[in-house]
């Protein structure tokens, strides 16, 4: 299994992204979104398809399901022997698939439900999240041919080679129902064909898809490779993952303030923002400058209970969003709206930097985008 | 008689010259007169004291003086250069140490030059800064706090003292009695036009520059000369000074000449005393001595400004640098050996210290390891040499840099390299009141703003080209720059792959 980043070479992708979410908990079926990405087929290349469900596993919530490719035996030996010392299995499988004539060379894929040790959780002095974060890290730096995509609770990411529907089609997301739904499809300029490479990309709960390529891409990485990330993928999804996992998890930011460091107003915008917003966001953008993301990118971050749509500062990236009732849908082209929902009405297209938040009713909720918006009306300055 | 024949040639054409006199006004060194012969007036040279400066040159109406490199040779060896036999010629006829001015001169590798930038092209617009909003304002200091919360779930933003400044650059020390008062008034008046800092140098403020605080820097040095609790106070941030690029390791020495009586009063010592800065500072012999300053300071000025920690780049930089950065201090600033000065012992100059680029990239990547990155922002100096050279630090790991060189160069220095003589032709680097009349400080500061503003524009196109619309992005962005020509180990230190890969 080759995987990406390994000789050091960064991959730069252009990419199709969309999703949809229901704020009061309403199954929905992965056959729609897997249905939504046939109609944005040319903006993917057949080198990477994927897709994160939300509220798919109600029978284990309690338990992180891990999802692993390995490239042979001997690596799901490796690393089962050491989720067998790590975690409590509860239960695991094989991930069904339906064989697809244009999915091929695919990994073994395995599924397991797990809890942490109590034990070593315990001496180990870390939060749950922690502890889990750090052992699927160590996974996939250390154990050869072994990868875990997919880690949160009550969540899953099904991603390969191959354009979304098919991958759709091969891990049969018609089979899956959940509120909430985010996919991609990759166009990367090259890939060994490595089902990894694919988006999403997660930790934990968080997820996130990605079209686009960040200039800052280098600053990021080093940045956050202080705080005990590692970037082995070279890819920019990948360090944006790890940045709102940092600034969320660890520095305990909410979602949209989380989105003005990342995708920071500019300064003379911050100068004329009201006062309460413009303290907040010269503190933030001060604070956090290593993660301002410059360069193209449009985004939907998925987590447990909500959805994020963000765009870079300048909006280099087309995306949309609209509603229907409790969903919101999201994607790069209205086409794929429209196949989910022809009705769908409220068509937006986010401003540079101005993040769409959906959560679920009941959730404790980022405060209203607009108290944090990065641009109030009226005053870009281009 | 002296065995040291002169570098240069003045050459006179007599179809050009008027003997208007124009050079030998201009030449403080005396290098022309005009004398009376039989046959009428006459211009003659007395080349052992021309420095090159160019002065005579710019200011002869009818353009009729060029300066020459002298072709009187020795015979030809590759081992005893013509410097070194003059320069034993000095010190035989002597005895002292030899002395120069500005940075070292001798041909060691210029890492900036064997370092290209990237462009964006296909997978990533460049953008055009003419067209969209482009950010060089940077702001220096502590980062990365825990965020706390008020009641009402609201952020509250208290951060570490910080310098905020609109360009990524400021000007570095330059004390007062170094160079003159119009050079000081015109390098404060530029900062504060350009929203950035300069820096006072060891050698106090003049209290008619104190209400250029907002932008100045002040230096707390080995000599303490002119410190005292409204210097502390009057500054937007204070530097320690603990070490120079041009002389790692030695203090400083402002011969009695230039301590005027302004001069004097700045800094806190007699009238013609010499200034004797001490190599170390005599309550830092240690680490933990320099945590007791940063936190005097600190607690002088109750932790409202940030402190900077300025070390030349020596061989242990990146450990040094760790252990200023557990000290408190909020800023590091390191010197290369290509750094200038104002008067340092030639063979320290060009035989101490470690290229400013080597230093940066060690140290950056240093901190980082250590976690300790944004315990401090880095300031790097010696030589930045263009905004070529400004965009490759900050690529490396700079937060932002500092120049001196190239702001004397833009005050019309010409870099002859003879400040030590305190005889500075174009008003810079003296204390001679007709001298330092030649600088004026409103002209001065509009052509080092003229420069930074150049710069500025320049950085920013490189900024777009590659895609990039604020400077915190380009920080420490090492994959945006390729070497040309380095062997594996420089590679692995600047932390950069070859052109290329």
């Amino acid at each position: 299994m080759n995987t990406e980043g390994e000789r050091g070479n960064r991959i730069p992708s252009g990419c199709a992204i969309a999703g949809v979410f229901s704020e009061t908990g309403e199954n929905i079926s992965g056959a729609i979104i897997t249905d939504a990405m046939r109609t944005m087929r040319e903006r993917s290349n057949g080198l990477g398809g994927g897709f994160a469900g939300y509220g798919i596993y109600p029978q284990y919530k309690d338990y992180y399901a891990f999802h692993v490719f390995y490239a042979d035996k001997e690596a799901k030996k490796a690393c089962e022997d050491y989720l067998d010392e790590k975690f409590e299995i509860i239960n695991l499988s094989k991930i069904p698939v339906r064989k697809n004539p244009r999915i091929t060379d695919e990994p073994l894929i395995w599924r397991y439900f797990v809890m942490p040790d109590h034990n070593l959780l315990r001496d180990s002095q870390l939060d749950e999240r922690e502890y889990v974060a750090r052992r699927v890290i160590k996974i996939n730096n250390e154990i050869k041919g072994a990868y875990v995509f997919s880690s949160g609770k009550n969540m899953g990411c099904f991603k390969g080679v191959g354009y979304p529907e098919d991958i759709g089609d091969y891990y049969r997301l018609e089979e899956y129902a959940g509120y909430g739904w985010t996919a991609h499809g990759r166009y990367p300029t090259n890939t060994p064909g490595w089902w990894g490479g694919a988006h999403p990309f997660s930790l934990l709960d968080l997820t996130v898809v990605h079209n686009g390529e960040i200039s800052s891409y280098d600053a990021n990485r080093r940045f956050i490779e202080m705080f005990g990330y590692k970037c082995t993928l070279l890819t920019d999804t990948e360090v944006i993952t790890y940045a709102l996992d940092f600034l969320v998890r660890k520095k305990g930011l909410t979602m949209s303030e989380a989105a003005a460091v990342i995708a920071a107003p500019f300064w003379t915008t911050i100068e004329h923002m009201p006062d309460e917003r413009r303290v907040v966001c010269d503190y933030l953008r001060k604070e956090f400058p290593g993660l301002l993301m410059t360069g193209p990118f449009s985004i939907l971050v998925g987590w447990n209970g909500g959805m994020m749509a963000l765009n870079d500062r300048l909006k280099l990236r087309s995306m949309v969003t609209a509603k229907s009732g409790a969903r919101t849908y999201f994607a790069s082209e209205e086409c794929a709206i429209r196949r989910m929902d022809e009705n769908a009405g409220g068509l937006l297209a986010p401003r540079g930097g101005e993040p769409v938040i959906v959560t679920l009713k009941g959730e404790k909720s980022d405060p209203p985008i607009t108290n944090l918006n990065c641009f109030a009306e009226g005053d870009i300055d281009l | 008689m002296s065995y040291v024949y002169a570098d240069y040639e003045v050459k006179r054409d007599l179809s050009r010259c008027t003997l208007c006199g124009a050079c030998v006004k201009q030449c403080f060194n005396g290098v022309h007169s005009l004398i009376d012969t039989e046959n009428g007036k006459k211009l003659v040279s007395d080349e052992s004291k021309c420095v090159n400066c160019h002065r005579c040159v710019s200011f002869c109406p009818s353009r009729a003086i060029k300066i020459v490199r002298s072709d009187l040779c020795f015979r030809k060896n590759d081992n005893w250069s013509d410097s070194v036999i003059k320069e034993i010629y000095k010190q035989a006829e002597s005895g002292g140490v030899l002395l120069s001015s500005m940075g070292c001169p001798e041909k060691y590798p210029v890492y900036f030059d064997k370092i290209l930038i990237n462009a964006s092209q296909v997978t990533n617009p460049s953008i055009d800064p003419l067209r969209e909003p482009m950010e060089t304002k940077v702001t220096l200091g502590k980062r990365n706090r825990d965020i706390r919360r008020g009641k009402n779930g609201h952020i509250i933003c208290d951060s570490s003292p910080r310098l905020d400044l609109e360009l990524p650059i400021m000007f570095s020390a330059m004390s007062y009695g170094s160079i003159s008062y119009n050079a000081h008034k015109s390098l404060a008046l530029a900062a504060t036009k350009l929203g950035i800092c300069y820096n006072t140098g060891e050698g106090g403020l003049n209290k008619d520059f104190f209400k250029y605080g907002k932008n100045t820097i002040v230096q707390v040095a080995s000599g303490r000369f002119g410190v005292y609790k409204d210097y502390l106070e009057a500054g937007a941030a204070i530097e320690i000074k603990m070490g120079q690029g041009a002389k790692p390791g030695i203090g400083g020495h402002l011969p009695g000449a230039k301590i005027t009586e302004d001069v004097s009063m700045t800094r806190m010592i007699p009238v013609g005393t010499d200034a004797i800065s001490p190599a170390p500072h005599h309550d830092i012999y240690s680490i933990e001595d320099l945590k007791q300053l940063v936190y005097a300071l600190k607690e002088a000025t109750e932790y409202k400004k940030p402190i900077i920690v300025k070390v030349a780049a020596v061989h242990n930089i990146a450990a040094i640098a760790s252990g200023i950065a557990r000290s408190g201090a909020d800023i590091i600033a390191i010197d290369g050996f290509r750094g200038g000065t104002g008067a340092a012992p030639t063979r320290i100059r060009d035989n101490v210290g470690i290229p400013v680029e080597l230093a940066l990239a060690a140290v950056d990547s240093r901190l980082r390891e250590e976690g300790l990155r944004e315990n401090v922002s880095l300031v790097v100096g010696g030589s930045i040499r263009s905004s070529a050279d400004v965009v490759k630090a900050i690529a490396l790991g700079a937060d932002a840099v500092y120049i001196a060189t190239s702001a004397l160069i833009a005050l019309g220095c010409h870099l002859c390299r003879n400040c030590q003589s305190g005889k500075c032709n174009w008003g810079i680097a003296t204390q001679v009141p007709e001298l330092v009349e030649r600088l004026d400080p409103e002209k001065g500061s509009e052509r080092l703003v003229n420069l930074l503003t150049a710069w500025d524009h320049e950085i920013k196109e490189f900024m777009g080209g590659m895609g990039i619309n604020s400077i915190e992005a380009l920080k420490g962005n090492r994959l945006m720059l390729r070497g040309v020509g380095l062997n594996e180990k420089e590679l692995s230190i600047l932390g950069i792959k070859h052109a290329g890969e």
